[in-house]
């Protein structure tokens, strides 16, 4: 049997949940396992619940799936918000002291949420308390183990006769996920590899949580009662990298050669600002050392406007945001647009409408990237799947944005944005750069930035380039830049233009712009990070004997719409799958395909979907079961 | 090859109102990049939206009209990732101060080294008249259905207290001395701020050319208008902050704020304040970046044959799982 399980941690922000999380990710990457892990977090620095669940597999996977294996709780709320949530067999390891905590005792629970847990307990007839919840668990078949954090201190300290140790509950976290992985026999030596790799910068810290992680590791392994559960290691396989998911853009961006990079902070976009600004010295091969100027900005506005004003002088220039942020950007978006400038715009979705659910997953901006600004002008958005996905797709956006000379805006999200996963490493051989006609000289005395040219795009000055001088305005201009409300001029200026997007669609190979994953008279369309657990849905429905098509698009924006009537010509029943509640995409196919999705699997609850929410669809789907539009509401 | 003041002008028919101010700030901006000898290619003028924003059409350098109140953002982009670049960014006091005042204020923290000079009439021009930040209080000009109902922005106080390191007042009749400010402003090492004071004849019929010169004021014994404009380097004013001593730096700046209240009976013009002892931020990036100057992001090559040249090796070997080892 193939090795599936889920483990998760949770406790208030600002514990370090996060950390522990990373340091089970690498001991089980180190083992040779695949990682799929995702973090949760509400708007807010200290105290309110955070969790992280890490799966691991023997297999790809892609993504979450519903259910938890084991879950380490060193406070209250993790236990009451997630311990129905662990499977039958599965584990439970919690800080004993915190038995009698009541529900009422946890400030930090919505209205809503105490009602409802409340009502569960009362109507299993349990008190409302820990233990309550915690003998639910157990009559569900969940084995509960049972710790005081405090004591392990307390011994530790004594042991190492170091008095502070007793007090530093900051290492709760270190003390979970070292319980967890006693009781799991793995070998401890990968432990202390970790823990020391983690607070590498920082020696007598690494220290303390080595002995505190051995500590807590013996312990379990010599108290707990052991289960059957074995993690045998196994072969690392050649070039795996465990990355967070906002590597691949990153990283992308430097490969690429993004020299500037202007930002205004936000969730959870902000994340790979600081990951370029942290590795701005660039190594450069055969050449003086080069640099990602990262710059902090008063505003998005500023954010967009400073990226055109650094594209304008031949540098590929990019800036990052998410929703709110975006909106304010729009009006330098028609400007870029107009003056046909080269931008990118990374754009890491999170919920809205408004701030809405600010530290949550959504793909609500879809039609907002493709329709806010002012005007009619050629704009390219672009959607990656995943975190390799989004590595090779950011070095393609800046091909894309220097070829045609468009802004480009490509889709992220939350859901990327705060996976870990292990992957394999980025391939550098497969990327390449071009420029399209940005100009490197000019010799000629009458160079017009907007001259009329066969395929409607002009050479590209730049400005400080000699004899290349040239006019932009974000009105209506002639071929020189020079504002224009001729009418013959405007038509031609309108046409050379917006014929860009018939051009986008027959130059970008057919396989940048959407990608056929597998064939079924069932075909599931979506974009985006939905592309995981489909996936693993479809990998799962395919061990049932059925055959799910599953058609990603890439390209959004223009829409390549006789591309995707030919991949769907063979489909009887499509299958629109988005983490929305209007079903976006599903309105661009209704559009442009003149065709109704004949379902909708959406989810909007600012929760990743799960594989097993889509699978458990899907089988209701092919069933002949389900309703038109189904509403996945899996997740804490 | 000698530039001449020509060599600065573009053939854009220029569609401002007969005896706007606007001309006189054009001829001096072209009358000090001829004087300068900028080739012409290492210039750039960056403009917002109004009247004033068209100037860029005007001059024959490269030329980037923006969007209203934006225009400091697009051109310290520019000048960061191209320091070699002479960049004079120009735009209205609605546009500067009223939508851009937020930017205005971010740009004087940065003190990037540019020019930055507010065509400052009173009034939105190019939308008919509206009172701008810089109308005062109760007045009521031309187009107003009622008086002003706000206070004004003092663009000189605001400058300094934001951290523009030269702060200057020109005069759009005054084309001499306001072609001595931009060269002197152009040539600052910092982020140098030029409020000109720009007389719009057709909707601000309270601070005109003859108010300005005093017509309404004849002095009793000469029979002549005394003007209301004087110049601070006639006087024995000293604006230059010059050394590092928070006593001097707080004399300079305050007794630059406190000029900058004189109105009504006498406007100074000329240099308030400047400070080249706060390293602009094309300086303070090397820092964080060594070669930033010499290898500024405009200059930096990135691919050879389509490949890139930019090592990665490092960054994913620290990722792989194999060799995430302790040290
Ligand atoms: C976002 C936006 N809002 C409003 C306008 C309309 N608008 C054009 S010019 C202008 C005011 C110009 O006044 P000012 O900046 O003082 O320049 P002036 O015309 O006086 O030189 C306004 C409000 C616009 N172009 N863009
Ligand atoms: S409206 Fe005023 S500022 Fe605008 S061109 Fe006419 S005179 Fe000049
Ligand atoms: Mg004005």
């Amino acid at each position: 049997m193939a090795t599936d399980f889920t483990w998760m941690i949770g406790g208030p922000q600002g514990s370090g949940v996060e950390t522990a999380a990373n340091i089970f990710s690498q001991v089980f990457s180190k083992m040779g396992y695949q990682i799929f892990g995702k973090r949760e977090y509400y708007s807010n620095i200290k105290g309110e619940h955070s969790y992280f669940a890490v799966r691991i597999s023997d297999e790809k996977i892609r993504s979450s799936v519903k259910g938890t294996n084991m879950l380490i709780a060193f406070d209250a709320e993790t236990i009451f918000r997630h311990a129905d949530d662990v499977l039958e067999n599965g584990i439970i390891i919690y800080d004993s002291t915190l038995e009698n905590m009541r529900v009422s005792d946890v400030i930090t629970f919505e209205n809503d949420f105490k009602d409802r847990l409340e009502n569960l307990l009362k109507s299993k007839n349990k008190e409302a308390t820990v233990k309550g919840m915690l003998d639910l668990a157990s009559e569900n078949g969940v084995k509960v183990h049972s710790v005081s954090f405090r004591s392990l201190l307390t011994e530790l300290s004594e042991k190492l006769e170091n008095p502070r140790i007793k007090n530093m509950s900051r290492m709760f976290n270190v003390l979970g996920v070292s319980l967890s992985l006693g009781l799991l026999m793995i070998p401890s030596e990968k432990l202390t590899d970790s823990v020391n790799s983690i607070f590498s910068k920082k020696k007598p810290i690494a220290e303390i949580n080595v002995s505190a992680a051995n500590f807590a590791y013996n312990y379990a392994a010599a108290k707990f009662e052991h289960n059957n559960l074995k993690f045998a290691t196994k072969d690392i396989q050649d070039n795996t990298i465990l990355v967070q998911g906002y590597y691949g853009t990153s990283i992308g961006k430097i490969i690429s050669g993004c020299r500037f990079q202007s930002y205004y902070p936000i969730t959870p976009a902000t994340d790979e600002s600081n990951f370029l600004e942290t590795n701005e010295i660039l190594e450069i091969n055969e050449g003086r050392p080069g640099s990602t100027l990262v710059v902090q900005t008063e505003d998005e506005i500023s954010a967009i406007g400073m990226a055109i004003g650094s594209s304008l002088t031949g540098v590929r220039s990019a800036t990052c945001t998410s929703g709110p942020g975006f909106a304010l950007m729009t009006e330098c978006l028609s400007w870029a647009g107009i003056n046909e400038v080269p931008v990118v715009i990374t754009f890491y979705q999170r919920s809205g409408p408004s701030t809405g659910l600010p530290t949550r997953h959504g793909q609500d901006d879809l039609l907002c990237a493709i329709n806010s600004g002012v005007g009619e002008f050629p704009r390219i958005v672009y959607a990656s799947g995943n975190v390799s996905d989004s590595f090779y797709d950011t070095t393609q956006v800046f091909n894309y944005a220097d070829i045609f000379q468009v802004p480009v805006i490509h889709m992220l999200d939350k859901f990327i944005a705060s996976s870990v996963t292990t992957c394999e490493r980025f391939d550098e051989t497969k990327v390449n750069i071009d420029r399209g006609k940005l100009l490197e000289e000019i010799t000629s005395d009458n160079y017009n930035r907007f001259a009329h040219t066969e395929d409607g795009i002009s050479p590209r000055s730049k400005l400080g380039l000699e004899n290349g001088i040239f006019w932009n305005t974000g009105d209506e201009s002639d071929t020189q830049g020079h504002i224009s409300e001729d009418p013959v001029n405007r038509v031609e200026k309108m046409d050379k233009r917006q014929s860009r997007l018939g051009y986008i669609l027959e130059k970008i190979p057919e396989s940048e712009q959407i990608i056929q994953h597998s064939e079924g008279d069932f075909c599931i369309v979506s974009w985006g990070s939905t592309q995981g657990p489909i996936l693993d849905a479809i990998e799962m429905l395919k061990n049932d004997g059925i055959d799910i098509g599953f058609i990603e698009i890439k390209l959004l924006h223009p829409f390549p719409k006789e591309l995707l009537k030919k991949h769907l010509s063979n489909s009887k029943t499509i299958i629109n799958v988005e983490a929305n509640y209007d079903g976006q995409l599903g309105s661009l196919i209704r559009q442009n395909l003149e065709k109704d999705p004949d379902y909708y699997i959406l989810k909007f609850t600012g929760r990743p979907m799960t594989c097993t929410e889509i699978y458990d669809t899907l089988k209701k789907i092919t069933n002949n079961n389900a309703q038109k539009r189904e509403v996945l509401t899996y997740g804490a | 090859m000698v530039l001449k003041v020509g060599d600065f002008k573009t053939d854009v028919h220029n569609d401002w109102c007969p005896g706007c101010g606007d001309f006189g700030i054009v001829n001096a901006i072209q009358m000090a990049l001829a004087e300068m000898e900028i080739p012409r290619h290492q210039s750039a003028i960056f403009s917002g939206i109004g009247c004033s924003g068209k100037t860029s059409h005007f001059i024959n350098v490269f030329g980037v009209h923006t969007l209203h109140g934006r225009v400091l953002t697009f051109a310290q982009g520019a000048k960061i990732a191209n320091p070699n670049l002479e960049i004079i960014a120009v735009g209205g006091d609605g546009d500067g101060l009223g939508i851009g005042a937020g930017h205005f204020v971010a740009a004087g923290r940065r003190n990037v080294d540019m020019t930055y000079i507010i065509f400052d009439n009173a009034v939105y021009g190019l939308t008919k008249g509206q009172a701008s930040p810089t109308l005062k209080l109760g007045e009521k000009t031309k187009s107003l259905p009622t008086p002003n109902i706000n206070y004004n922005v003092n663009p000189i106080g605001l400058a300094i207290a934001s951290g523009f390191t030269f702060v200057a007042r020109g005069y759009s009749y005054d084309v001499r001395q306001l072609k001595d400010l931009i060269v002197a402003a152009v040539r600052h090492k910092g982020l140098a701020f030029l409020d000109v004071l720009q007389p719009c004849p057709t909707y601000n019929d309270i601070n005109t050319r003859d108010w300005f010169s005093g017509e309404d004021r004849i002095d009793e014994t000469t029979k002549k208008p005394m003007p209301r404009i004087y110049k601070l380097e006639d006087t024995d004013y000293d604006p230059v902050v010059h050394y590092s001593d928070e006593t001097e730096l707080n004399q300079k700046k305050t007794q630059a704020i406190v000029k900058s209240l004189e109105w009504d009976s006498k406007i100074p013009t000329g240099i308030f304040y400047k400070n080249e002892l706060i390293t602009p931020f094309t300086r303070r990036l090397t820092d964080k970046i060594p070669n930033y100057l010499e290898n500024p992001s405009a200059l930096q090559k990135i691919s050879r044959d389509g490949k890139s040249i930019t090592n990665i090796d490092k960054i994913l070997d620290s990722l792989n799982v194999e060799k995430t080892k302790n040290e």
